[in-house]
């Protein structure tokens, strides 16, 4: 059974091209991925990500199994901050990376990725030998994401939440058009922007509220395909591609997400076993040379012979150039390594380089 | 909508006949089902093409599809402007996105491509299967 989300029929009356993501039918572009990639690089673009998954963590322990489920300091976050981290296997490989917002010390609202949400509900209730409830609320929100540098302008015609008092990685209860609204200012895309999550019910309205206060700023509805191009460019891991169940979070990349010393978790005595005999492969960011695009998957040699594999790759908008993530072996896996990438039977030449390809000035 | 001089093939490709040559192209059904059209692999002159055969690719931001030759012939020239400029592909995929001019080696296999009509006739059904 295909799923939708609250703003489908939307989605479907504005002529969005749709696609079959995880068993989502969600907008992979309305007017063009390249535009609305654009878009949100130069203005305000809106995506509904409402397929994203909410699972809320409450009660007197609720820190505890929240901090022994993650990778990440949660002892160090505020109310009212939000922080990136790894759910992870007793064998260090990634169950998925998560969002963990929290609420209150008894109060932790995760946001999860489409296709891992009930696996991750699984994994976290099989986990919970402490005084908490896991609660699976995908069913509760809409999740729409507000990217770009008038994504804040846009965002401030509808709420009475002082917006730009938001840091990074913070979020306010609120309310967006009336609406009571979670407003985080985290997103994907490498631009400064809102992630807002809110009863689905209200959804058409507040979609169309966000659309009518961008259009000064030439707003663009935005679909995955932009989505993608964005955090590729940001050198964002995406589920599936840079990270999944083989691959531990210091291969990825992600060691800054991972605190060995912050006591127990799942994941941590292989990551500390990882650690003492160091990694033999890594993810590294890679540019084409020759003519051609490294695509996901596509195999990755080193003088001549098979090396590793492309975990996404394609072309990026704000860089006119053919980019991508790659892993290689540890040691050669470092800035300005001549690489070769299998495209279709050819070896094309690309060389490595440090991601993010694309950082916003500040 | 599809010129009524170019004919047509199922995997959405055209041919314009001029003087003996072939200009080959892709229908604007299909620019619009890639979408945004970033890199053009085409063959080189003087390669000898098959009819239903690929003969290159178009990638767009998502994706690599397959172009197949429409008819069999030797390559006489190639769209160098798309090297630079795909996304003529989009913006005229019946005129300056053309991709490849050749030299017809089996003529007759022009009466097995669609007609204008046919073909948009074909495409409306694409579309209402989806």
């Amino acid at each position: 059974m295909i799923k939708t989300t609250a703003l489908h029929s939307v989605h479907r009356r504005m002529g969005a091209k749709m696609v079959d993501f995880g068993g989502w039918d969600m907008p992979l572009q309305y007017s063009g991925i390249l535009e609305e990639h654009r878009a949100v690089r130069a203005s305000v673009g809106v995506f509904d990500v409402s397929h994203m998954g909410e699972i809320e963590i409450h009660g007197r322990d609720a820190g505890a199994l929240t901090d022994y489920i993650t990778t990440n300091a949660l002892a160090k976050l505020q109310p009212g901050q939000a922080q990136y981290a790894g759910l992870l296997y007793e064998h260090g490989g990634f169950v998925d990376d998560i969002l963990v917002h929290k609420i209150a010390g008894d109060n932790y609202f995760l946001c999860v990725n489409a296709s891992n949400q009930e696996k991750d509900y699984q994994h976290i209730a099989a986990a919970n030998r402490f005084q908490a409830t896991v609660d699976f609320a995908s069913d509760r929100y809409t999740q729409l994401a507000i990217q770009g540098p008038r994504a804040l302008e846009t965002l401030q015609k509808l709420t009475s939440a002082d917006l730009a008092a938001i840091g990074y990685y913070h979020f306010v209860d609120s309310e967006i058009a009336g609406t009571r609204a979670l407003i985080a200012r985290t997103g994907y895309t490498g631009e400064d922007g809102f992630e807002i999550y809110f009863a689905p019910e209200q959804s058409e309205r507040v979609w169309n509220r966000i659309l009518d206060a961008g259009q000064e700023f030439g707003i663009k509805p935005c679909g995955l395909g932009a989505r993608n191009t964005l955090r590729l460019e940001a050198g964002m891991a995406l589920y599936g591609h840079e990270i999944h169940a083989a691959i531990t979070p210091l291969e990825a990349g992600l060691a800054w997400i991972v605190k060995l010393d912050k006591g127990e978790f799942i994941g941590r005595a292989a990551l500390a076993r990882q650690k003492a005999q160091g990694v033999t492969r890594k993810l590294i960011g890679f540019e084409m040379t020759g003519r051609g695009i490294g695509r996901d998957d596509y195999e990755v040699f080193l003088h001549g012979s098979p090396a590793g594999w492309v975990s996404s790759g394609g072309p990026s908008p704000t860089l006119n150039k053919n980019i991508g993530m790659c892993y290689l072996p540890a040691e050669h896996s470092k800035p300005g390594e001549r690489i070769q990438i299998a495209i279709r039977n050819q070896l094309v030449d690309a060389v490595t380089t440090a991601a993010p390809f694309y950082k916003r000035i500040k | 909508m599809y010129p009524a001089d170019l004919h047509y093939t199922k995997q959405h490709e055209w041919v314009r006949l001029s003087d003996g040559a072939g200009v080959v192209g892709i229908t604007d059904y299909a620019q619009k089902e890639l979408g945004d059209i970033v890199y053009v692999d085409l063959p080189r002159v003087g390669a000898a093409l098959q009819q239903g055969k690929v003969m290159g690719s178009v990638e767009s931001v998502k994706a690599v599809s397959d172009i197949y030759a429409p008819v069999s012939g030797e390559v006489v020239e190639i769209n160098d402007a798309l090297s630079t400029a795909p996304e003529k592909l989009n913006e005229s995929p019946h005129g300056d996105g053309w991709l490849v001019k050749i030299r017809l080696s089996a003529p007759d296999e022009i009466s097995t491509l669609l007609s204008a009509e046919a073909y948009q006739k074909y495409v409306a059904e694409e579309e209402t299967g989806h």
